[in-house]
């Protein structure tokens, strides 16, 4: 019997709350580690079509991104119209700008690495094919070849 | 001398949890995950551009698909619903000359793609997606039969012979203007 009473009157040891700092630490690296900040502003809606045969686009740092959608916001939409507009970087730009802009992000990057370089069209839902054609023209025309049309991928 | 003999004080590290959770609240909220994907092709070199006719020579080889402005489809002159057309391309892809109308082999068969200027965008991504996936799912066949195994699981070698057998050509033309 007095087997079984010897612990009623010890108080309960408090949990050790020690590791804890070390448990938040983990989480936090894992956090700093995968965090990609976002770099621009949109200045356009862009909402991306789905697709279910998509493909992961590797190596972020060789692509650049070229928005295209109609001005983001009402006070926007007043100053410059409800037509598509493209985005390359953090400002609205003209169909004509995208091979400077492509020969400057080639600069940036080293020799080796610029035939690798993609280009990801973001393309709002609502767009028309119109524009799409004319900056695939002007991709040409700048020699880069490799694009990608990012999408959403369609749960199914 | 007396300063010598003292223990320097221990830093109390009962914040350093506190100061951790601020940063990892600030991470976890900055953190997007999202891993970008998408439908990639490979735009043709500016001064190649030429009739497809005349590469080819044979009309059986060319699987026409044309959107127009209200986002309706065109495939061989027949209009068809966006549903059919993974079908259609696989057969017309498969065909191996058995149908006289449709290509001799995969490998000389070409898609060729026109839309309008006024075609959707969301509408030209659906086309394009279901259009790879009839490449895709000839080439899991294909290695099925061959390989036993996905086409997505191959070594590279492996993965590079069923892409010859089953060539992607998609040719996209000029859109009209409208």
């Amino acid at each position: 019997m007095s087997k079984f009473k010897k612990n009623t009157n010890k108080k309960l040891a408090p949990i050790s709350t020690a590791s804890l700092p070390d448990i938040v630490f983990m989480l936090l690296f894992f956090f700093m580690v995968t965090t990609v900040m976002r770099e621009t502003e949109m200045l356009v809606e862009n909402i991306l079509p789905q697709a279910t045969e998509v493909k992961k686009l590797e190596r972020k740092s060789l692509v650049s991104y070229i928005y295209i959608g109609a001005p983001k916001g009402k006070n926007r939409k007043g100053k410059y119209g409800t037509e598509a507009k493209l985005q390359l970087n953090d400002s609205y730009a003209k169909v004509a700008d995208i091979q400077s802009f492509v020969i400057a992000e080639r600069e940036t990057r080293a020799e080796e690495e610029v035939p690798l370089l993609t280009t990801s069209i973001k393309a709002d839902v609502n767009v028309k094919m119109g524009i799409v054609s004319d900056i695939k023209q002007e991709l040409r025309k700048a020699q880069a070849y490799k694009i990608n049309y990012s999408t959403r991928k369609d749960e199914k | 001398m007396a300063r010598s003999n003292r223990s320097i004080p221990e830093i109390n590290a009962g914040s350093m949890a506190d100061i951790a959770f601020l940063l990892l609240i600030f991470f976890l909220v900055t953190t997007t995950m999202d891993v970008d994907t998408g439908i990639s092709r490979k735009l043709p070199v500016l001064d190649e551009e030429q009739e497809i006719e005349d590469m080819q020579g044979n009309d059986r080889n060319i699987y026409e698909v044309y959107v127009n402005n209200k986002d309706a489809l065109l495939v061989e002159e027949e209009e068809m619903n966006i549903d059919n057309l993974r079908e259609g391309a696989k057969k017309f892809l498969n065909n191996n000359g058995r149908d006289p109308k449709l290509s001799d082999n995969p490998e000389k068969a070409i898609i060729s793609l026109q839309n309008s200027r006024g075609t959707s965008y969301e509408m030209y991504i659906s086309v394009q997606n279901e259009l790879t996936a009839a490449y895709n799912e000839l080439r899991d066949e294909a290695a099925l039969k061959k390989y036993n195994s996905n086409y997505s699981v191959l070594p590279k070698d492996k993965k590079k012979e069923i892409r010859k057998m089953y060539p992607m050509k998609i040719s996209e033309a000029e859109p009209f203007k409208q």
